[in-house]
């Protein structure tokens, strides 16, 4: 079970996202410049709220209270970024290897076969993120995020920066892998078709600020009757 | 022709530009994460040097390293060294000069650094030290190397704060650039005019080097 409960004050509004997700994914949906990613942040620990709580079932990843901070290194929280962030200067395996580097070399070697066959990166291992598609990057971002061995998953728009056809194709890979992967996953999107098809349950953001879960048919629904009343 | 001062001019600007390369990056880096004021504040003090006239330079030093000033003084009484007027002096000279190349074109570079990779890193797992050594500074060699050859170059130019700091004693403390201003001088122009090509075609060399590390790249989330 993953609690968030933060404050933080930006520019145009103050953040204040309360959620709550369990084993069942769950969609941040909203607007762009809402706070999603933002929302995202402050629990990968790249944000810092102002105030607040941020649980990981007994695990404390943040308290304004208690003045409990821990750094993104210690919280175990895998992020997929939007634009994938691969690190330009690595190969594909370098890129994999990274996120477990403390491992030993062995047994980082056999991860790396694992991870290369899982996401069918075969072949591409000594290629630079520069000479690879969009969904293959996306696949070593993946990749490389397993290797750290994650607890929980956030997902910053995922398929923005893929067109919409290879976007269709790979909505049943990720709802996969989000299955295999089994934890605590949170998916942030401003595309209710997208968000349908992966998450159950969702909460909108509006200028910051989250609503109570929903169910996401439900939204759907509601949406697609007035599209037709229009 | 006696090639002292090429090879003085280029031991001088080769240990100037490795001491500005360490200086320059961690200046850099460290200057992007201060408080707003102080970054102001060493931003126009770190950058001073590259607007002053050397001679101004020159005569700072000298404030400080004269046999008679501070630690000029220091050095002579318990060491009995001479700050001044050495071949290594000019180091100290050169240094300051070139320094404000260096650290601009490091912090260009790191500047331009997608930050997310940090981010992505951090949240791997990796230290801080790991992504500095293995996904920054990677991502920023180009300026960073780029910064170096142009320090180098304007390091075997530099003549205003060196003639002023160790003078001109053939043999010893000779550079090409005070060379040519002596051989001129004292009306030896047939080795003033070889010393000033020698000077053209080694700068001319480096500034391709430095256009080829310049050329625009591809590749997007590196700088």
């Amino acid at each position: 079970m993953l609690m968030v409960d933060i404050e933080k004050r930006l520019d145009r509004y103050t953040l204040k996202a309360r959620l709550q997700c369990d084993n069942s994914p769950l969609a941040l949906f909203g607007a762009s410049g809402a706070g999603k990613s933002m929302t995202l942040k402050c629990i990968a620990g790249i944000e810092k709220p102002d105030k607040g709580v941020i649980q990981l079932n007994d695990r404390v990843l943040f308290d304004s209270e208690k003045k409990i901070n821990l750094p993104p290194q210690k919280r175990r929280v895998g992020y997929l970024f939007q634009e994938y962030a691969l690190f330009p200067d690595m190969t594909v395996s370098g890129n994999i290897k990274a996120g477990m580097h403390k491992l030993p070399k062995q047994e980082r070697e056999e991860r790396l076969r694992e991870l290369i066959t899982r996401f069918q990166l075969d072949g591409m291992e000594n290629r630079r993120p520069d000479t690879l598609s969009g969904g293959e990057k996306q696949r070593v971002a993946l990749a490389r995020i397993f290797a750290s061995s994650p607890e929980v998953l956030l997902l910053d728009e995922p398929f923005s920066s893929l067109d919409t056809l290879l976007k269709y194709q790979l909505i049943p890979y990720i709802r996969e892998i989000i299955a295999v992967f089994g934890g605590e996953t949170i998916l942030v999107s401003h595309d209710i078709e997208e968000v349908r098809r992966l998450c159950p349950a969702l909460s909108v953001i509006t200028d910051g600020a989250t609503s109570t879960i929903k169910d996401t048919e439900a939204l759907y629904q509601q949406i697609k009757s007035q599209y037709e009343t229009l | 022709m006696d090639l002292y001062p090429l090879f003085n001019a280029l031991r001088i600007a080769a240990i100037s530009s490795v001491i500005v390369f360490f200086v320059g990056i961690a200046a850099s880096y460290y200057i992007a994460k201060a408080p707003r004021i102080i970054k102001g504040i060493l931003d126009v003090l770190f950058t001073l040097p590259l607007v002053l006239p050397p001679t101004v330079v020159g005569y700072l030093l000298l404030l400080a390293l004269g046999p008679k000033r501070a630690i000029g003084r220091f050095f002579l009484e318990a060491f009995n060294i001479h700050m001044t007027m050495q071949w290594w002096s000019a180091i100290f000279a050169v240094t300051v000069v070139v320094f404000p190349l260096m650290y601009r074109t490091a912090r260009g570079a790191f500047e331009r650094f997608d930050e997310t990779l940090a981010d992505a890193g951090r949240t791997l797992g990796l230290s801080n030290s790991y992504i500095f050594w293995h996904i920054r500074l990677p991502s920023c060699k180009q300026g960073i190397i780029a910064g170096v050859v142009l320090s180098f170059a304007r390091a075997l130019g530099e003549y205003g704060a060196t003639s002023m700091i160790a003078g001109y004693t053939p043999g010893k403390t000779a550079t090409v650039s005070t060379a040519v201003y002596q051989l001129w001088r004292t009306g030896n122009d047939a080795l003033a005019v070889k010393w000033v090509f020698i000077n053209i075609a080694i700068s001319a060399a480096v500034l391709l080097v430095v256009n080829y590390l310049e050329r625009p790249q591809r590749r997007r989330s590196s700088c």
